[in-house]
């Protein structure tokens, strides 16, 4: 399992440089919440979840839903790491003509099981795939990925009370609580907070974890599969930016792409010193 | 025309009828099962039917999730909700990815009555009408509901289907052909058209009745699907006639009145009068009464075409 972290550990640095990388040809897209969101991805896409890159519609694929649409580059680099299309597709991230859209768009892009990025509306997305996998009495499990300042979108709660009502043990809900959006501090524009108890209020087993601590975040999902009865809420405490230290904790960085001056300082924080 | 009988417990009739026939069909209401007829398919397939509460945007949401499931949804609320409540969730969980999802609302137009204007959606249609990827139908009687509805759940793509809370004549029988996009011609006329949809249809059959006694040879198309609208059936009626009205219990400004209006402007400008409600909101009353406030009697159309008829 150590061994299994540390290559975990390895894959999401390697996607990290990916994202920089990208995000720096693409000129536009969001930096901060694909570099706090993709410790997270990566257990997924490379630990947890049962998919098939080479049959993106294989009937038994577990379901990711990320509902912070605006990290959509690191989704990006994940499915084309995975094989779900070729690396050079990212070129064209945002551009017209590829398929890579601004926000994750399920129609274009082989992976992406809905389309995302207005903020608040992939949970209910994430709990009728949840539903619909109940009726087949299938055991595959959806994953809903969702911003911290997301949750002040009211459809959050209304489809948290849906999940917690029909005993949706198959959803789990991971935040990636990194404390920022685009004015500023989550707790100052319109605090969230608690979050942990708010999910328990609602229904959901709730797990609180360091979200760059791979191995906390392998056994957060885990523990979610063995709850019976009630939706996983995993409250992941992140840092926007995390991984290139000018970035971090930086609420500017939300929208904003690295200059060609950032760049090799920021592969030089990703330990990428081939540029 | 002898029987009546509310769209929306056609509604609940076909639903049941295909909940029995294709297990991939689940439907999904907000607290108004009662009122939107849902519950017969509830009754029968409970394990099929979601109750999502008084939460309009998670339901649109959850029904395109199932949808990606590979379910068939219809999600079920008043118009006023469906399209008002709910209309970005509509746009981008259902209409962007172009999900499978029938969005089935009832209690449209003024005939909702008592409750009011707060509850009378008179702009769902236009608003429906301008989202890219939708189909709008509005169907004209319980036969034409259950047929649309039937023609719905075959076709893979999002609709929005417009029903209505009152009794409504019977205009159509069983023999009658509904294909998502075609209108259909009712009545041959040659002086004008009165171009109608929903239960305004029944209302321009009777205003064509009207003219005849006075001489005037009424032509009435019904148009069920409003976007994709019948293009060629609306053209031929304008060439051969030279005069349309236009009949819906909806805003003059967006819906049938106003696709009818592109369509001739761009392509065969002739007279064109628009009935409907004009760009006011309802107000509470008895759903008879309002046709009448309103001006969407046939008496209303006489008028109308009267008025064409002076300009030709």
């Amino acid at each position: 399992m150590k061994d299994k972290i540390a290559r975990l550990q390895e894959k999401a640095r390697k996607l990290r440089i990916d994202i920089v990388r990208t995000l720096h040809r693409s000129k536009s897209g969001h930096t901060g919440g694909s570099l706090s969101v993709i410790d997270m991805l990566t257990v997924l896409y490379y630990h947890k979840m049962r998919h098939d890159p080479a049959n993106p519609k294989w009937a038994q694929r577990d379901r990711l839903v990320l509902s912070k649409g605006h990290a959509a580059p690191a989704q990006y680099v994940a499915l084309a790491d995975c094989g779900y299309f070729p690396k050079e597709d990212l070129q064209m991230l945002r551009q017209l003509g590829g398929h890579l859209q601004g926000h994750p768009d399920s129609k274009g892009t082989p992976g992406v099981e809905v389309c995302t990025g207005s903020l608040g509306q992939g949970l209910s997305m994430a709990v009728g795939m949840a539903l619909g996998l109940s009726l087949d009495k299938s055991s595959n499990r959806v994953y809903a990925v969702l911003g911290d300042g997301e949750l002040q979108e009211g459809q959050i709660w209304e489809a948290a009370m849906s999940a917690a009502h029909y005993r949706l043990d198959n959803l789990c809900i991971l935040i990636d609580a990194n404390g920022l959006q685009i004015d500023g501090e989550v707790a100052k524009v319109m605090n969230v907070e608690s979050i942990g108890d708010k999910f328990r209020a609602f229904g959901c087993h709730v797990l609180e974890i360091d979200g760059h601590d791979i191995a906390a975040i392998v056994a957060a999902l885990d523990e979610a599969e063995q709850v019976k009865g009630k939706p996983t809420a995993v409250v992941a405490r992140t840092v926007k930016g995390k991984g290139v230290s000018f970035f971090e904790n930086k609420a500017s960085y939300h929208g904003v792409t690295p200059s060609d001056e950032e760049l090799p300082r920021a592969l030089q924080c990703l330990g990428d010193c081939c540029d | 025309m002898s029987n009546m009988i509310a769209t929306r417990d056609a509604y609940g009739e076909v639903l049941a009828e295909l909940g029995a026939e294709n297990g991939d069909v689940v439907v999904l209401d907000a607290d108004l099962s009662g009122s939107t007829k849902t519950s017969s398919f509830a009754k029968k397939f409970p394990e099929r039917f979601f109750n999502m509460g008084i939460a309009e945007a998670n339901m649109v949401g959850t029904a395109a999730g199932l949808a990606a499931s590979g379910k068939i949804p219809f999600a079920s609320t008043f118009a006023i909700f469906a399209v008002g409540r709910a209309w970005e969730q509509v746009r981008q969980s259902v209409a962007y990815p172009k999900a499978n999802v029938k969005i089935v609302a009832t209690h449209s137009g003024v005939t909702v009555g008592e409750d009011g204007g707060s509850h009378q959606s008179v702009e769902d249609i236009a608003i429906m009408r301008a989202v890219p990827n939708m189909t709008v139908i509005v169907p004209a009687d319980g036969v034409e509901t259950k047929k649309a509805i039937r023609a719905a759940a075959a076709y893979n793509g999002p609709v929005y289907v417009r029903l209505g809370r009152n009794k409504v004549p019977t205009l159509f029988d069983d023999s009658y052909e509904f294909a998502i996009g075609k209108g259909c011609q009712l009545r041959d006329g040659s002086d004008l058209t009165f171009v109608a949809t929903g239960l305004m249809t029944a209302q321009a059959v009777a205003a064509a009745e009207i003219l005849a006694g006075v001489g005037v040879s009424a032509r009435v198309v019904h148009i069920p699907t409003v976007k994709p609208i019948d293009e060629e059936l609306i053209l031929a009626a304008a060439r051969e006639t030279g005069a349309i009205v236009t009949a819906e219990e909806h805003s003059v400004i967006g819906g049938l009145g106003g696709a009818v209006a592109e369509l001739l402007g761009e392509r065969c400008p002739v007279l064109l009068k628009r009935v409907g409600v004009q760009d006011r909101f309802g107000t509470s009353g008895k759903a008879e009464d309002l046709l009448k406030y309103f001006g969407l009697m046939p008496e209303n159309l006489v008028e109308a075409a009267k008025e064409l008829l002076g300009k030709k």
